[in-house]
């Protein structure tokens, strides 16, 4: 580290704690009292508190009240005030004639916002571990300056998603930069974010382009962790390169790899924000995913039904419980290999 | 300063019993050392008086007075723990300072104190480092002076010169005893290296799978040791170990047939009510004898001339291991046949159940 | 085929260049353009005025029309650079323009009007920064309320997250008692549960405990964040416990050691997820669109989003504001990058 960022954060630290210092005194002596009183168990309990007060009441009291919210109907906000439907909201987001024609559905925008998801998950997951695989590659290349060049890719992955939205949609206007490049190449101005089939395509090229550098990190991270000794047993064999990417650098990499599939797969399905604020969902509906849809029924559009919202994203949560167990177990696979407990 | 008493202490993780009905009496003054194999359970008998764990059955008092349930911050005593356990983040006045701060001590009294400690253990000139840019051996006086800056009325000592290597563990190990010495605290140490306990102890307490083997002073164990493991365990190198017979017992003395050596008598009745013993030797206590001596055949695997001494390593005629420390420089080499005599004094008994057998021997 | 083989196994060597170099830097250099061209082309665009924002095609420097007030003129008036039918160049202010024909003065003698043909003038301009970009959604529109609330958000937000994660990793991973590991299967288990499979009754939550419309509203909910816990707790893992032993045994309280001992000790850690935890609220963005439905209250992020859809939307201030939104950011990635790319590295949260 160096030395101006140390000073930098103890600077930082130094002005939080001074009054967090005086108070961390003055509640030790009643925390002692506690302390005397109920023994480490009452102390781990105090610790814990805090947290768990915040956690169940904000993150698992929702979610398990979610389940009973998404049997209820009309507009209440309150889950006393609502009129309990059974598996109503279900059936209405499952009454169709065809599930591939959203328009052949009682809620079309449901599933247009399904295969809309559907098609980014596919394609932006691919690109995205595609790009951010070839990048890690190369900035494990022997390369003058490698700090520079991470950071150049990482950039884009603290913007805010409103940022990337907003720093995309001027480039991609009309009469933006994009178009004034393709105008003094010869080529005619488009509507980028007009047009439905460039919407989605930019809907997924920005996604890529403010995350990529995020997954190349953790790719880096790992291809720097396989011993170079492999490399150079494997050269002293006289092994082909090709066969030794395929054979040394794949395999061990594949763990790494898993992770970030998974953690892709993820946040694609749960794509909002930055696609929110550079097309809005539109034009029309090519760019609306789930996440969207869910704001929108629950709390942005005048047909608000709070009810269908939290059906569609218990259906959502489903869909990530699976993700996210094979990530544990991926997780799993993975300590069990290197030998972790 | 204080006396220490443990009775029927027993210690469970769960189901796993590691310490059974300990009974210990623990003398004002005393350097007491806990020896064992990792796994005997003497670090935990040491942190259950230190007050960090909580005995399962038995109490624990200190000068009379039950201190079972009193947390181990008022217990009056100081621990130097194996890896030191120096705050990092803290420099070495910060460390030392930090248990009387804890105490409300008087800013003057602290200062008082830590100069004094720092005099004592020649750490005065790293008084402002941190444990981080200090040598290992400077780690370990630190400590130590964390531990003696609060005036402890015993010190607890756990594994302390174990991080350290073969030379400062040496000088460090007399340190100790001179601070022992001049300090006069109780102290308690626990080890797993028998010479450290042979060197350091007032008495050794050995335990092994959670019992007390034997308690007694350093020379009681190594001249009387109750039982196998105590005479394995004591004394370096180990005590060599033959099976041997009981013959007849004529005019209260027992013949003892040793597997390729002539016979010997011992005068122990009771050694009579035995069909089959082990006999103990002591490699130091063995003398290289010619062939016709009548001696232990033994041959010869491994010939160790270390100028001072002699090391050979041997087999005798049914293939035990046979170890030899001899005196001095000796004209011995790997395949030849030797022949081996002691002095029947120095020759231990142990029966089938591994306990010592009292006798007096005759050749 | 080494060459192939440099490449996919991080050597270079040799003196030619190869395919794989050219790729490599066809890649990096490709890279540097497209993931900082956006962030600066916007940067650069702030600095303009309406007029040059919609000029196409785009200059790269803000350029803006010199003005001169003339004598008998209410109003300044754009200088140009004119060619007279003669040939003799001018630098003449213009009055008024009608159809292809421009009416013009001269600013040293503004009496006599000189008609011109508008393909032989060409707008006399400077460099110049356009600051009230800045300066007026800052004072005159709400940016600066804006700002203030995401300001606030991400101090506290990230100081209660600090401190109650850093505690219950405390307890998690240096106390046993029972139902220690329900807990952190609880913790587990939640790594990732999104907002957005919750927001609907979180909603409800929030709402019938008065804190809707209220920046609390938004803090509040992203605080217990168990990735924060699990990774302190995995850190706090690594302390050993002879550390706490010890400070028992110095008459410590169980308060103190946390306070005095584990907490200056996970440091690293809490550094890293301060800056985590300051990145991450900053750039909230769905759930305090939902919580804040006025005005004042809105973050940077809804603010910025609430212009930008307007109908009318006016880009130079949107530009302006997005670069304001974004400087916190860049300058957290300037001082500490290297803390969080060891920081994902290392525990891979982002």
């Amino acid at each position: 580290m160096d030395k101006p960022n140390n000073r930098l954060i103890s600077l930082g630290g130094a002005a939080i704690a001074a009054p967090l210092g005086w108070l961390a005194r003055a509640i030790d002596p009643p925390l002692r009292a506690l302390q005397k009183l109920g023994g480490t168990n009452a102390m781990a309990a105090f610790f814990l508190a805090p947290n768990m007060l915040i956690f169940g009441v904000f993150v698992l009291f929702p979610l398990l009240v979610n389940i009973v919210y998404s049997m209820t109907g009309g507009n209440a906000l309150f889950l006393t005030n609502r009129t309990f439907v059974g598996l109503d909201q279900y059936e209405r987001l499952f009454s169709c004639a065809n599930y591939l024609d959203p328009r052949s559905c009682r809620e079309d925008l449901f599933w247009t916002a399904v295969w809309n998801t559907a098609w980014f998950v596919v394609l932006q997951v691919t690109l995205m571990v595609g790009v951010a695989l070839v990048t890690a590659l190369i900035l494990n290349r022997e390369l003058k300056a490698r700090g520079f060049w991470r950071a150049v890719f990482f950039f884009p992955v603290l913007l805010s998603p409103v940022v990337v939205g907003l720093i995309w949609r001027w480039i991609l206007q009309r009469e933006g930069l994009l178009n004034f490049m393709l105008y003094s190449a010869g080529g005619e101005p488009v509507n980028w974010l007009v047009e439905r089939d460039w919407a989605f395509f930019w809907a997924i090229t920005v996604s890529v382009w403010a995350h990529m550098g995020f997954y190349a990190l953790i790719l880096l991270a790992g291809l720097q962790a396989i011993p170079k000794d492999l490399y150079e047993a494997a050269e002293m064999d006289g092994t082909r390169p090709v066969r030794v990417f395929w054979r040394i650098t794949l395999p061990l990499l594949m763990p790494n790899l898993l992770v970030v599939l998974v953690l892709t797969l993820i946040r694609a399905v749960q794509i909002f924000d930055e696609v929110y604020v550079l097309t809005g969902g539109g034009p029309g509906t090519s760019t609306l995913f789930i996440t969207q849809y869910i704001y929108e029924i629950g709390f942005a559009s005048h047909l608000r039904n709070p009810g269908l919202a939290s059906a569609a994203s218990i259906l959502m949560g489903l869909v990530l419980i699976v993700l996210t167990l094979f990530q544990l177990g991926v997780a799993r696979r993975n300590d069990r290999r290197s030998g972790k407990t | 300063m204080s006396r220490i008493t443990l009775s029927k202490v027993a210690k469970a993780f769960g189901a796993v019993k590691v310490l059974h009905d300990v009974d210990l009496d623990i003398a004002e003054g005393e350097l007491i050392v806990f020896v064992g194999p990792s796994g005997c359970g003497k670090s935990t008998l040491l942190r259950l008086i230190a007050g960090l764990d909580q005995p399962t059955t038995g109490t624990i008092s200190i000068d009379g007075k039950d201190v079972t349930r009193v947390a181990a911050a008022d217990r009056g005593l100081a621990m130097v723990f194996q890896s030191y356990a120096l705050y990092p983040h803290m420099t070495v006045r910060q460390n030392l300072a930090f248990g009387l701060e804890n105490a409300r001590m008087p800013r003057a009294e602290i200062d008082q104190r830590i100069t004094e400690a720092a005099r004592m253990l020649d750490i005065a000139p790293y008084l402002a480092r941190r444990p981080g840019q200090l040598s290992g051996g400077q780690r370990q006086r630190v400590a130590i002076g964390r531990a003696i800056v609060r005036n402890p009325t015993a010190f607890l000592l756990d594994e302390p010169l174990s991080n350290l290597d073969a030379e400062l563990r040496i000088s460090t190990r007399a340190e100790l005893a001179a601070l022992h010495e001049r300090l006069s605290a109780t102290m308690i140490y626990v080890t797993h290296d028998q010479t450290e306990a042979m060197t350091l102890a007032d008495r050794i307490v050995v335990l092994r799978a959670g019992r007390i083997e034997q308690v007694g002073s350093p020379l009681e164990l190594y001249n009387t040791p109750t039982n196998l493991f105590v005479a394995g365990f004591i004394g370096a190198p180990r005590m060599n170990f033959l099976p041997a017979k009981i013959g007849e017992t004529r005019a209260g003395k027992t013949a003892i047939r040793l597997e390729g050596a002539g016979p010997l008598e011992v005068q122990a009745a009771s050694a009579a009510a035995h069909g089959e013993v082990t006999v103990g030797l002591r490699p130091h206590h063995l003398r290289l004898v010619s062939d016709g001596e009548g001696g232990i055949p033994a041959q010869v695997k491994l010939v160790e001339a270390l100028g001072s001494e002699t090391v050979v390593h041997t087999t005798t005629a049914n293939g035990d291991g046979m170890l030899a420390v001899l005196g001095g420089q000796h004209k011995v080499s790997a395949g030849e046949t030797v022949h081996f005599r002691f002095d029947a004094a120095d020759l231990h008994l142990f029966g089938v159940d591994g306990l010592r057998i009292e006798a007096v021997t005759t050749p | 085929m080494s060459r192939i083989s440099a490449f996919l196994l991080r050597r270079r060597g040799g003196e030619r260049w190869h395919w794989t170099d050219v790729f490599t830097w066809f890649w990096l250099i490709a890279g540097f353009l497209v993931m900082f061209g956006p962030a600066a082309w916007l940067v650069n665009s702030s600095f303009k005025t309406p007029a040059a924002l919609a000029e196409f095609p785009p200059t790269i420097l803000p350029y803006v029309t010199e003005l001169v007030t003339v004598e008998g003129y209410d109003q300044p008036l754009p200088l140009y650079r004119v060619t007279l039918e003669d040939g003799t160049e001018r630098v003449l202010a213009e009055v008024r323009r009608i159809g292809i024909v421009a009416q013009m003065v001269d600013p040293a003698d503004p009496a006599e009007v000189i008609r011109v043909n508008i393909n032989q003038r060409t707008p006399q301009r400077t460099v110049s920064f356009a600051t009230e970009n800045y300066v007026q959604p800052l004072v005159a529109n709400d940016f600066l309320r804006f700002l203030w609330n995401s300001v606030f958000v991400t101090v506290m937000a990230t100081i209660i997250t600090l401190l109650t994660n850093s505690m219950a990793a405390f307890a998690l991973s240096k106390y046993n008692f029972r139902g220690r590991s329900t807990v952190m299967m609880l913790v587990i288990a939640t790594l990732m549960v999104p907002l957005s499979v919750i927001i609907v009754p979180l909603y409800s939550v929030i709402s019938a405990m008065g804190l809707f419309n209220s920046l609390w509203g938004v803090i509040l909910p992203t605080v217990a964040t168990p990735t924060g816990v699990f990774m302190l707790r995995q850190y706090m893992l690594t302390i050993p416990d002879e550390l706490i032993d010890a400070a028992r045994m110095d008459k410590a309280s169980e308060w103190q050691i946390y306070w005095r001992i584990v907490l200056p000790l996970t440091a690293p850690a809490l550094a890293v997820l301060a800056i985590f935890s300051v990145v991450w609220r900053w750039n909230d963005f769905l759930w305090p669109l939902i919580v804040l439905s006025r005005r004042e209250l809105y973050t940077l992020q809804v603010g910025l989003n609430t212009y930008a859809g307007e109908l009318n939307v006016q880009w130079h201030f949107i530009l302006a504001m997005t670069v304001v939104t974004m400087i916190p950011v860049v300058l957290v990635f300037i001082f500490l990058q290297r803390f969080i790319t060891t920081g994902i590295a290392g525990t891979g949260l982002k």
